[in-house]
């Protein structure tokens, strides 16, 4: 939006790390803390609610609760006190996905305060993605994989739920690791991938692919108009 | 804005053309509007692309492309002043001594390092120098999937017809060959990784259409393809105690006596201190140009796709290509204000939504090549005047999403798509229930650096994969084959450089390129304060900025 059209907007204010600034109403909590003049190098990632960059809690003024975002995809409120968590301090243990497998005994090794998890549910109500965390950290706790895979897939690991439990569990990591070992070993394997590569690795498509390379542009074209398309 | 009623997250406004999109979705199941022929895309991209506007690019007046033509923001950092000055960097004793150094943590630079590992290479001789964090890029953010052809009524062979027609047939052939050969055992490889791809039950991979392909081939993994890739590729990097230094970006390659590149100079972003890892190969893998701006459109971009990497290749003097062409994403989000730019992913067209006008009326086949269907959503916004206007001006052509919902089955969104639909809901609007509106968007640059089938560039000792390379897709990149262009050729460099550092003798370490430079710039008459690479995009308001003393 150009510039001249923000100014004409009406305000809000904010605190951004408790100082006051008015910015222009509609503005997520990312563009709201550049048009008050930070220039991110921290705390700012793809922008579009992917990358888990721009972990963020607030609180608005006259309520008690304590609120977890992603500045890029919060609106900024009248009366919001921001602060962002660039980093979370977390345990990532060192595995080699080669020499493990998907039983509950693999989250106890490597991750044993899983079992410290006193169902409060905190970390869900931290999750800006609105996932059910502490279903899954639950299902990692009972070996079940599917589960903990398909709960925690949307997760993009801004470290909101670590900061949060009490139990000082780091959910996102755990979750990283059932859905690589589930994806690897439980997950059936697409056969026509393999038989594809073995006969790429053949040589069947080489002759095929090097004529194509040597065909001019005109019968190029004519060959690719008349592909045929596959059917929806 | 404020004192707009807002209805279902749409001002009341808006309503009406919303109802005649209902209104018309009955029939429109039913019909597909045709696609176009080759003459037929030519015309209406001359006339609509935004990359045929003649005063949005200017030939370039220095270095080995003089005399191409591309856009001003491109030719405006390649006509720009070198960071630093070589004297005042101190070369004599270098902080890092590496077999490989990896410019970029992103995809490319991530599975190259992996695989530079695997070929051999011990993990402490390799360094990844990434600007934020790493795994920030535009891999992570890739939504739709990648494409292979691995399924028996498909080939190798039909997928690079797709590439080199969707590309108008100006790919490198071989960039192309190597780009769909390699495909399937990418797969493979992501599999044994852990990506959990979407199958059917029986292991056969769930796979659709993208734009321009003539087999459903697009694999993926929800509508967090890149995010599921890319936290696997870290996870793996981490593990095999590849070193990596984050918040660290390169102002500058180094090169030697013998003129091969050398390493390069580090820079804290944080603390401003630089530093000189030298190193026997250099891999850039630095993304591409979409936080340009390019014609002062929004993108779908990571925060730091400032193209740093054409500038430094550039610098040391190694060829680039196709950098005219500019990847506009047919669907970017035109409302609400707050996600403008951002990507509503190639997938949502791919499972069956239409775009439509304010009349509920199709105007083009759902899958054309990128830029043809972004031209035909500029021609019907602003030729003949049936977009539908955001309450900020800005227009844009309804996407119908809830016809997925009843050609796929009620829960298709949910489930394959709840990346869009987590978007959508935290701006009140339901996708399920009501269509969504797009304009165009800058996505992918097109062009960069010249590569080999090795990845070896023009300059001795530099490689490059990825989004920075220019080639494999020649003037314009299909859905789906960018994951698979970092996989495939970030792969290659990897293996490469494992193979090329095994030989290599690095001489005396220098910045003379600078210097090189620096006289080129002069002798082409370029008068400019600007300075090059820009590292980071700038947001803060010119209120600010003017105001701003530079005495801290």
């Amino acid at each position: 939006m150009a510039e001249a059209e923000r100014e004409k907007k009406e305000k809000v204010r904010i605190y951004i790390i408790g100082r006051e600034y008015k910015v222009p109403v509609g503005l997520t909590i990312m563009k709201a803390m550049e048009y008050a003049g930070y220039r991110f190098i921290r705390s700012c990632g793809c922008r579009g609610g992917f990358c888990g960059a721009c972990a963020t809690i607030y609180r608005v003024k006259g309520n008690y609760k304590l609120r977890m975002a992603l500045a890029c995809q919060e609106t900024v409120e009248d009366g919001m006190y921001i602060s962002q968590i660039p980093f979370t301090p977390a345990e990532k243990p060192i595995y080699n996905l080669e020499e493990l497998s998907p039983s509950a005994n693999v989250f106890l090794e490597y991750y044993p305060e899983i079992a410290k998890c006193v169902s409060c549910n905190t970390c869900t109500k931290a999750c800006p993605q609105d996932l059910e965390v502490m279903d899954y950290v639950q299902a990692a706790l009972r070996g079940d994989f599917q589960e903990v895979a398909s709960l925690s897939f949307d997760c993009i690991a801004c470290g909101l739920c670590a900061t949060r439990c009490p139990a000082e569990i780091v959910p996102y990591n755990i979750a990283l690791l059932a859905r690589r070992l589930y994806g690897k070993y439980v997950m059936p394997k697409a056969k026509h991938v393999e038989e594809r590569i073995k006969e790429i690795e053949s040589g069947k498509f080489n002759e095929e692919i090097q004529k194509l390379m040597d065909t001019g542009l005109r019968d190029l074209k004519e060959i690719y108009e008349k592909r045929e398309i596959e059917p929806e | 804005m404020s004192k707009l009623k807002i209805v279902r997250g749409y001002p009341e406004y808006m309503l009406e053309t919303i109802e005649t999109v209902e209104n018309t979705r009955d029939r429109r199941l039913k019909e597909t509007f045709q696609l176009m022929r080759l003459e037929e895309r030519e015309k209406i991209l001359k006339k609509f692309h935004p990359d045929y506007k003649k005063e949005a690019k200017r030939p370039i007046k220095v270095g080995p492309n003089k005399g191409d033509l591309m856009p001003h923001e491109v030719a405006n950092l390649l006509e720009a002043h070198p960071l630093i000055k070589p004297e005042d960097i101190d070369l004599s004793k270098p902080d890092f001594n590496v077999d490989v150094l990896i410019i970029g943590g992103g995809g490319a630079g991530m599975t190259a390092a992996l695989w530079a590992n695997y070929s051999g290479m011990d993990a402490e001789n390799i360094l990844i120098v990434q600007k934020l964090r790493l795994g920030d890029s535009n891999s992570m953010m890739s939504q739709g999937g990648i494409q292979a052809a691995d399924k028996s009524n498909d080939a190798p062979t039909l997928h690079y017809l797709d590439v080199l027609g969707g590309g108008h047939f100006t790919n490198d052939p071989k960039l192309a060959g190597r780009l769909v050969l390699d495909a399937p055992q990418i797969i493979k490889w992501h599999e044994d990784l852990g990506v959990m791809y979407d199958r059917e039950s029986d292991g056969t991979m769930v796979t659709i259409h993208g734009g321009g392909t003539c087999r459903k081939r697009m694999h993926s993994a929800r509508d967090y393809t890149g995010l599921e890739i890319v936290r696997n590729l870290k996870d793996e990097v981490i593990n095999k105690n590849i070193p990596i230094l984050e918040f660290t970006s390169v102002v500058e390659l180094l090169t030697d006596e013998n003129k091969q590149v050398a390493g390069a100079v580090l820079y804290n972003m944080e603390t401003q201190e630089y530093h000189v890892a030298k190193a026997k190969s250099t891999i850039l893998t630095t993304g591409g140009f979409g936080r340009l701006h390019i014609q002062g459109f929004q993108t779908t971009n990571h925060y730091g796709a400032t193209a740093d990497g054409i500038v430094l290749a550039y610098h040391v003097g190694a060829k680039l290509r196709d950098l005219d062409f500019v990847q506009y994403h047919p669907t970017g989000a035109a409302y609400p204000e707050q996600i403008v730019g951002l990507l509503v992913t190639e997938k949502v067209r791919g499972l069956g939504a239409q775009p439509v006008n304010k009349d509920g009326e199709q105007f083009v086949y759902p899958r054309e090549p990128r830029d043809v269907e972004a031209s035909a959503i500029i021609r019907e916004c602003y030729e003949r005047n049936n977009g539908i206007e955001t309450p900020t001006g800005m227009r844009g052509v309804w996407l119908d999403s809830p016809m997925i919902e009843i050609l796929q089955g009620e829960g298709t969104i949910a489930n394959k798509l709840p990346a869009m639909l987590r978007q959508y809901k935290r701006f009140d609007i339901d996708m399920t229930q009501d269509p969504i509106l797009v304009f165009p968007t800058l996505h992918f640059q097109n062009g960069g650096v010249i590569i080999k089938e090795n990845t070896e560039t023009s300059v001795q000792g530099l490689f490059a994969a990825g989004e920075v390379t220019g080639g494999t897709h020649g003037k314009n990149r299909l859905m789906g084959n960018s994951i698979l262009d970092y996989s495939v050729f970030g792969r290659i460099a990897g293996i490469s450089t494992a193979k090329h550092a095994k030989n290599a003798k690095i001489g005396k370490l220098t910045l003379d390129h600078v210097t090189k430079y620096e006289k080129m710039l002069k002798e082409a008459g370029v008068e400019t304060a600007r300075r090059a690479p820009i590292l980071l995009p700038e947001y803060r308001e010119e209120k600010v900025l003017s105001r701003a003393l530079n005495i801290f």
